[in-house]
Parts: C-alpha cells; sequence; structure tokens
C-alpha cells in the first residue's frame, strides 16, 4: 500500500517535471523565430473568436444573477445606488476572470488536447517533423501563444457581457437608465480594480495552453488515449488555475494594496 | 559484412548505415544490436512480421526515434548527434511515406502535397498548385486535389501520402507498406514508380512491404528483422536460400505477411 502510494507519488512528481519542462521551453520559443504568425492568427480565431458566443451569453447570464444577489444584499442597507458599481467590481475583480478561464479551459482546453492527441496517434506530428517542420513550434506555441492572447481579449467581453446582464435585470426592477448604470459602473472602479486582474488572465492561458498541449502531444495509446488526453486537459487545466488564482489574487493585493474597495 | 560496411564508409556510397543499434520502449526490446548498410542510389527491402520493429527502424532513420546504443548514420551524419536546424536541414530532403499515410486531416489531399513546398520553398501559388497536382497524377489521384483526406479510402490516402514524401525531391526515400489496401494493379504501377524514382533521381529507397512479389520487382538488397534482430541480409537470391526457415517461407509465400 505504502509502496505504490510512493509510486503513484513519483508517477506525479515525474508528470509535473514533464509538465514544467515543456511549459518552460514553449515560453522560451514565444520569443524565437520562426513565428508562424498565420498559425498563431488561426488559433486566435479558432480559440478566441469562437469561444466569443459562449462567453457572451454565460455573461448576460452571470452578470443577471449577480445583480439580483446584489440588490437583495444592498437593499437591506439602504444602498441600491451602489448597485452598478458592487457588481462591476465583483465581475472585474474576480468573477469575470476565473469563469472565463474556467469556461475556456472546458472549451478549448479539451479542443486541444484532443486535436494535438489525435495528430500524435495518426503520427502527423511524426509527419511534420519529418517535413522539416519544427512541430513544438508549429502546434504548441501557436496554440499557447494563441490562448495568452485570446484569454485577457474574452474577460473583458465577460465583463462588459456581464455588465450588460445586470443593466438588463436592473431593468427590469427599477427601470434604471443605460448611460447611468454604465456610467456609475466605471467611475467606481480604479486603474488598479481591472488591470492587474485583467493582466492575471494571461497566466490562465498560459496553464490552459501549456497542459492541455502537453496532454495532447504526449498522448499515447490509440483513439482512447486521445479521450484521455482530452477529458485530463480539462480537469487538470482548471484544477491548476484555480489554484494559481489564489496565488495571483495574493500576489496583487501584496502589489496594488488599494485594490480592495 | 563489416567489411563490407568499412568499404562502404570509405567510397562514401553509403546512404544510411546502422551500427549495433538497440531501441526499447520501456521493457520492451525491439531491435537488439541491429547492423547493415544501405548503399547510394539502391532501394533496400526490410522484411518481417507485424511488430518486428520494421516502423521503427525507418524512425530511426529520419530521427523521430532515437537509438538507446549504437549509431544510426545518414549521409554521412549520426543522425542522434545532429542539433535541431542541421537535422530540419538533412530533413528537408527525406521523403517519409508513414504506415498510416500521416496525412493532416485539416487540409485537403492536394494541400497535403503542397505543405512541404509552401514551407521550403517561395514559388507563387500558382506553380505550386500545378506541381502538387502534377504529383497527385503521378499516383493516380489526379482528381483528388480538393479531396479532404478523411473522405479516401486506405489506400488513396496511402498514395497521396507517397505524393506528398515526393514532392520534396528525395534523395533518401522511405517508405512504409506502399502496397496495403491497394489492388494489384495499382500496387504495381506503385512499383514501378518507386523504381523510377531510384533509376531517374538517383535516389536511395528504404521500402517495408509484406508483399514477397513487389519485394522482388523493386529490392536490390532486403533484410529480414525477427524478434528485434536482424535473422538475413542480402540479395534477393541469397534471402531465398537463407538457412532460416521462416524467412524462407516468407520468401516462398506468395502474398507474404
Ligand atoms: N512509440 C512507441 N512506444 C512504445 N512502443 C512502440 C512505439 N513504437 C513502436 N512500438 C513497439 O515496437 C514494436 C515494433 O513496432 P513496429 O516497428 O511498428 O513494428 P512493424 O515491424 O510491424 O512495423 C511493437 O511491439 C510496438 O508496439
Ligand atoms: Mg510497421
Amino acid at each position: 500500500m505504502l509502496v505504490r502510494t510512493v509510486a503513484a507519488a513519483e508517477d506525479a512528481i515525474e508528470w509535473f517535471g514533464g509538465l514544467s519542462l515543456f511549459t518552460g521551453r514553449a515560453v522560451r520559443e514565444l520569443f524565437r523565430r520562426p513565428f508562424e504568425f498565420t498559425e498563431v492568427l488561426k488559433q486566435v480565431f479558432e480559440i478566441g473568436w469562437r469561444s466569443a458566443p459562449l462567453i457572451i451569453l454565460s455573461g448576460l447570464a452571470v452578470g443577471a444573477v449577480l445583480s439580483m444577489h446584489t440588490r437583495s444584499t444592498l437593499e437591506r442597507f439602504g444602498a441600491v445606488s451602489m448597485i452598478p458599481t458592487a457588481l462591476a467590481f465583483a465581475l472585474v475583480t474576480e468573477t469575470g476572470p476565473l469563469i472565463t478561464g474556467l469556461l475556456v479551459s472546458g472549451r478549448v482546453g479539451a479542443g486541444i488536447g484532443a486535436e494535438l492527441g489525435g495528430m500524435r496517434v495518426t503520427e502527423q506530428i511524426d509527419a511534420l517533423d519529418s517535413l522539416a517542420v519544427d512541430s513544438f513550434k508549429y502546434l504548441v506555441v501557436t496554440r499557447v501563444m494563441a490562448c495568452i492572447i485570446a484569454l485577457p481579449l474574452l474577460t473583458v467581453l465577460m465583463n462588459l457581457s456581464g455588465l450588460l446582464g445586470g443593466y438588463l435585470a436592473e431593468a427590469v426592477v427599477s427601470g434604471a437608465s443605460f448611460t447611468f448604470y454604465f456610467r456609475s459602473a466605471f467611475n467606481g472602479l480604479a486603474f488598479s480594480n481591472y488591470i492587474p486582474p485583467t493582466i492575471k488572465t494571461v497566466v490562465f492561458g498560459l496553464i490552459i495552453g501549456s497542459t492541455s498541449a502537453y496532454l495532447g502531444y504526449n498522448a499515447t495509446g490509440g483513439a482512447e488515449g486521445v479521450g484521455r488526453a482530452s477529458t485530463q486537459s480539462v480537469v487538470l487545466s482548471s484544477i491548476f488555475l484555480i489554484v494559481c488564482n489564489v496565488i495571483l489574487v495574493k500576489c496583487i493585493f501584496f502589489l496594488f494594496p488599494g485594490t480592495a474597495l | 559484412m563489416t567489411e563490407e560496411l568499412e568499404a562502404g564508409r570509405k567510397s562514401g556510397k553509403c546512404a544510411i548505415e546502422f551500427a549495433s543499434v538497440s531501441k526499447a520502449f520501456g521493457s520492451r526490446v525491439v531491435l537488439k544490436d541491429v547492423s547493415f548498410s544501405v548503399a547510394e542510389g539502391t532501394t533496400y527491402v526490410l522484411l518481417g512480421r507485424s511488430g518486428a520493429g520494421k516502423s521503427v527502424t525507418l524512425k530511426l532513420i529520419d530521427g523521430l526515434l532515437k537509438a538507446d546504443s549504437g549509431t544510426v548514420t545518414v549521409n554521412g551524419e549520426d543522425i542522434a548527434a545532429l542539433e535541431h536546424r542541421a537535422l530540419a536541414q538533412s530533413r528537408k530532403r527525406i521523403g517519409y511515406l508513414f504506415q498510416s499515410a500521416a496525412l493532416f486531416d485539416s487540409i485537403s489531399v492536394g494541400e497535403n502535397v503542397a505543405f512541404p513546398l509552401r514551407r521550403h520553398t517561395k514559388k507563387p501559388d500558382a506553380e505550386i498548385r500545378s506541381q502538387a497536382q502534377g504529383l497527385l497524377e503521378q499516383v493516380g489521384l489526379g482528381k483528388e486535389y480538393d479531396s479532404m483526406p478523411g473522405d479516401l479510402s486506405g489506400g488513396m490516402r496511402k498514395r497521396a501520402g507517397l505524393a506528398r514524401a515526393l514532392a520534396v525531391e528525395p534523395s533518401l526515400l522511405l517508405v512504409d507498406e506502399p502496397s496495403a489496401g491497394l489492388d494489384p494493379v495499382t500496387s504495381t504501377e506503385i512499383d514501378e514508380l518507386l523504381i523510377d524514382i531510384k533509376t531517374n533521381r538517383h535516389a536511395t529507397l528504404v521500402v517495408v512491404t509484406h508483399n514477397i512479389q513487389s519485394a522482388r520487382r523493386i529490392a536490390d538488397r532486403m533484410a529480414f528483422i525477427d524478434e528485434g534482430r536482424l535473422l538475413a541480409e542480402g540479395t534477393v537470391k541469397e534471402l531465398e536460400h537463407s538457412e532460416h526457415e521462416l524467412v524462407q517461407a516468407f520468401m516462398n509465400s506468395h502474398m507474404g505477411g
């Protein structure tokens, strides 16, 4: 029993070491030629643009729900005029980035894990290398780069649609005006409220891109292995993202003490 | 045989040389102390049962796998010692038809063939397209430029893979089971194409096949691999008179494998 636990722990450490080396290599290669611009653009479209409908719909729903909660809380203190600010604050600092990260790990993580896994087991990755194309640069670095670019943009989109959802929920109840709502939402936010959490999602992009690319790129065992790579990509990138988020939030509070309201 | 290797090396006419190569995956030993050499401009056929290590041998030649011990020399260079860029450079003249064809399934058949041309030449689009079209016609797939790989039969994918391998104008062509999934007529046509590439373009070929008739047609020399060892090596005649029963059985079967 103990032996087995130790063996499992060793495997986990070895796996994690492999992932760290892989991520390190991907980050280094981000800054090295050739940059494969066309592939990066294609991936930004695939990862970013194609996720937009999911992000907008979720944002509307999350914003509406958060707004109802905010109203019921603030009503008790007679601070209903604070609703837009409170909602914007909740969205921008935490809810927006985290939900965007989790939604993207679901959609994009599974996609990258399955796509690269499929290419690995059907020898397409070998074929790229045999045609003198660096498969790591062509497949992995481009996807990591695209995730890093897409995540902050999707987060902004999520925040805006969240606010819109909140406004719609509010409009039904109180008939608040659109301009008033958005002006007070933005007025209540300082630079340090929205810039650091949005930049934080660059790290989310790196986590999602490299974890799922690592699992796909190293997949073994036929179709079953591809399925496994895809599922594990979602599970592991979500977990890493949630755990890293704790550290990142701590860092932001440390670097920008004024972040708290 | 060692003398022969030495002779090949000295005259500089040895395209590929395996010297005591061993390869294992975990505890599974795939190749044990395998040595052979392939002279430039000849066709070398690898025979053996499924799982014998033939595909692994081809991947070792292309540097896609690294030997655990021993050296694989291609065009005079130790393939495992080449750094990234040099390896890519040497691969630009190596064509590889994979056992699974390995077409990129997100782009059309024609674009698969055009892929190496787009990556490594600065030719205009129209020229690349017509070159890819020409290659597809050579393998009898002239009408399939815009088809997606997933819509082709196994044998057609194989032929498209061969067209892509030929697009690099290879001086060394690695071919893994070209006739798998092909009817006898097409199979003979592919053999003729392979012979043509050797004689007219002076390429070196390493071909894995289960088809004995095809092996007889194309081979200058052959090797028989079994359980990770090189059981027999030589010309077609020499293998026919091999002392190993398995080799004889293989050589005298009609379809082989
Ligand atoms: N990447 C790999 N990882 C683990 N085992 C492998 C790998 N590639 C091949 N093998 C194993 O090596 C052996 C030889 O495979 P292969 O060279 O494909 O045989 P064949 O002679 O039929 O082409 C098989 O047992 C196969 O399972
Ligand atoms: Mg094989």
